[in-house]
């Protein structure tokens, strides 16, 4: 495989660091993946070599920093195989973005009475917007169950997906379980039925090929920072006809044609969406995220993570006492599991000594913590950097948490 | 034994254990220990909800004195719980509400009692705190 893992890892010096005396061992990629060397120096050439605000001045810095915003979002656009760049909204991440849907696809196209659907296993950022917009506007929630292998309950989504129901928010792959859902069948039936879909994708897009074209979804949004891009940026994707009539979210610079008190009028895409001065240096940051993943090429970071995930799935099932949560027959990127009879506390507190970072906790996903009956798991999720001997590091941090509590 | 002494005994017996992996067996230990919680006081008034973990603490006084009962799912917490516990147990609300509780840093355990674990334990020591300053209110009445 054309992998060069070693070179690779170079990329990310802060995997050479220690923690707490041990090498480090980072599976906690799921909350954040870490950044490359290329990142971080695309956005050291903006602060040293052309930084000023975009779209504003007719002066050389602004335009080299406007071309280089407008560049990123091309790639964006490239990435995801978007038809249009203007199909592409930078936000702050998936949770603003899906705010943003939230707010402007409701007053666009929702009525009180009408149904939302979302799915048992969402991060919060998938639930909360929905559930203050169904308050605000005196709409259903409905929720699509989770079965016990950790797959969504697709028979129960017909029923869902009825005439008052205008829009289903679902994850690509599951934060908790690493179920990765059959979006595309999931579009296809929504839209049978009349119904608009966003996907989630924060936990899918660093992981395997996505576009948006062959999906046909409505929306998909997703985070940059866990995509080995810098933090506060994010992007929403969205079908041309329904950014056009969806009112704007937020006021403010950038976002306005004319602006007089009798009344103002709004920017076209994607400028409508992007109120005040944007993080014109972090989304040349996520542009190069897109460069880095693209240069790797998404089919071989795809092969080396399955390879991957099927070693830590042996490893791991091979310790024996260890209950895992999520079985579904397409899954990946991370396992979620608790040792029998030892709080996800303890046991991620105990591998944190040992350098190894995992999550613990309900992992912003209360419903379906409460679904399964359980208070947390512990989670590693991995990384394209993430290597087979640092599973092992992992399998023999847990047999040490193991004898600790003999 | 002054809460001083119980502190000072507290950091000796950790002392004498170099490793990271001995000191929380130990932690382990004594949080398999405390076992004294009585399932009636396992309420919701007498929960306190870390993200991560629960600890639930029922206070009474009894001729002046301040004691407590204890207990949290996750080990490593109940182990220092056990610790807060033996430091503050049978004292005058006074001293609960002046003790330094230097231990549980020179016992290199600090990061426990930092906000962001959220754990429960800062949030259980402040409840602790409370109780002390309720009972002191009661008791100058
Ligand atoms: C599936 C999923 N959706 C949404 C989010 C929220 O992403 P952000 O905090 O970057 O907005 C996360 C991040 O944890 C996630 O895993």
């Amino acid at each position: 495989m054309n992998f060069p893992i070693d070179e690779i890892r170079k990329d990310f010096p802060i995997l050479s660091r220690p923690v707490n005396g041990r090498p480090l061992v980072y599976f906690d990629n799921g909350a954040t993946a870490q950044t490359p060397r290329q990142v971080v120096e695309a956005m050291d050439r903006v602060y040293y070599e052309y930084n000023s605000n975009i779209h504003r001045g007719i002066h050389t810095l602004s335009n080299l920093s406007t071309e280089a915003f407008e560049a990123a979002r091309e790639k964006v656009r490239d990435f995801i195989n978007a038809a249009e760049s203007r199909q592409i909204i930078f936000t702050r991440g998936t949770t603003e973005a899906i705010n943003l849907v939230a707010h402007s696809f409701g007053a666009a196209f929702m009525q009180p009475g009408d149904a939302l659907v979302v799915s048992e296993m969402e991060h919060h950022s998938n639930i909360v917007p929905w559930q203050l917009l169904a308050e605000r506007m005196q709409l259903e929630l409905k929720v699509l169950p989770v079965l016990d292998n950790g797959e969504l309950d697709l028979a129960a989504l017909p029923a869902l997906l009825d005439e008052r129901t205008r829009l289903l928010a679902i994850t690509h792959i599951s934060n908790v379980l690493g179920t990765i859902n059959p979006v595309k069948d999931i579009v296809a039936l929504a839209h049978s039925k009349g119904v608009k879909v966003l996907i989630d994708g924060a936990q899918a897009i660093h992981h395997t090929k996505v576009d948006v074209a062959a999906l046909d979804c409505d929306f998909y949004v997703f985070s940059g920072h866990k995509m080995y891009g810098p933090t506060g940026t994010g992007v929403l994707y969205g079908k041309v006809e329904l950014l056009e009539a969806m009112p704007p979210w937020q006021g403010g610079g950038e976002m306005i044609q004319q602006v007089r008190f009798s009344g103002s009028t709004y920017n076209e895409l994607p400028y409508k969406f992007e109120a005040g001065t944007p993080d014109y240096v972090g989304v040349v940051g996520l542009g190069a995220a897109v460069d880095y993943l693209q240069q790797l090429g998404m089919a071989e970071i795809a092969a080396y993570e399955k390879e991957l995930f099927a070693y830590a799935v042996e490893r791991l099932e091979g310790l024996g006492d260890l209950i895992f949560y999520g079985r579904a027959a397409q899954r990946g990127s991370l396992l979620s599991f608790l040792p029998e009879g030892i709080h996800p506390f303890d046991t991620g507190t105990l591998l944190d000594k040992m350098g190894i970072a995992v999550r613990t906790g309900h992992h912003c996903a209360q419903p379906l913590m409460d679904r399964f009956g359980i208070p947390g798991t512990v989670r590693a999720s991995f990384g394209l950097y993430n290597t087979k001997s640092e599973v092992d590091a992992l399998a023999e941090g847990l047999l040490k948490v193991r004898q600790l509590f003999a | 034994m002054t809460i001083e002494e119980r502190e000072k005994e507290i950091v000796e017996e950790f002392s004498m254990l170099s490793d990271w992996m001995d000191r929380y067996s130990l932690l382990i230990e004594l949080g398999n220990d405390l076992t004294d919680f009585e399932e009636e006081h396992r309420s919701n008034q007498n929960l306190i909800e870390g993200c991560q973990s629960k600890v639930w603490l029922y206070a009474w006084e009894k001729d002046g004195l301040i004691y407590f009962m204890a207990d949290s799912d996750a080990i490593i917490v109940k182990g220092i719980v056990a610790l807060l516990i033996r430091v503050l147990n049978g004292r005058t609300p006074d001293e609960i509400l002046e003790a330094p509780l230097a231990f549980v840093d020179a016992i290199g355990l600090k990061e426990h009692l930092s906000p962001t674990r959220s754990n429960g334990l800062v949030a259980m020591i402040k409840q602790m705190r409370m109780y002390a300053l309720a009972y002191k209110t009661k008791l100058a009445r």
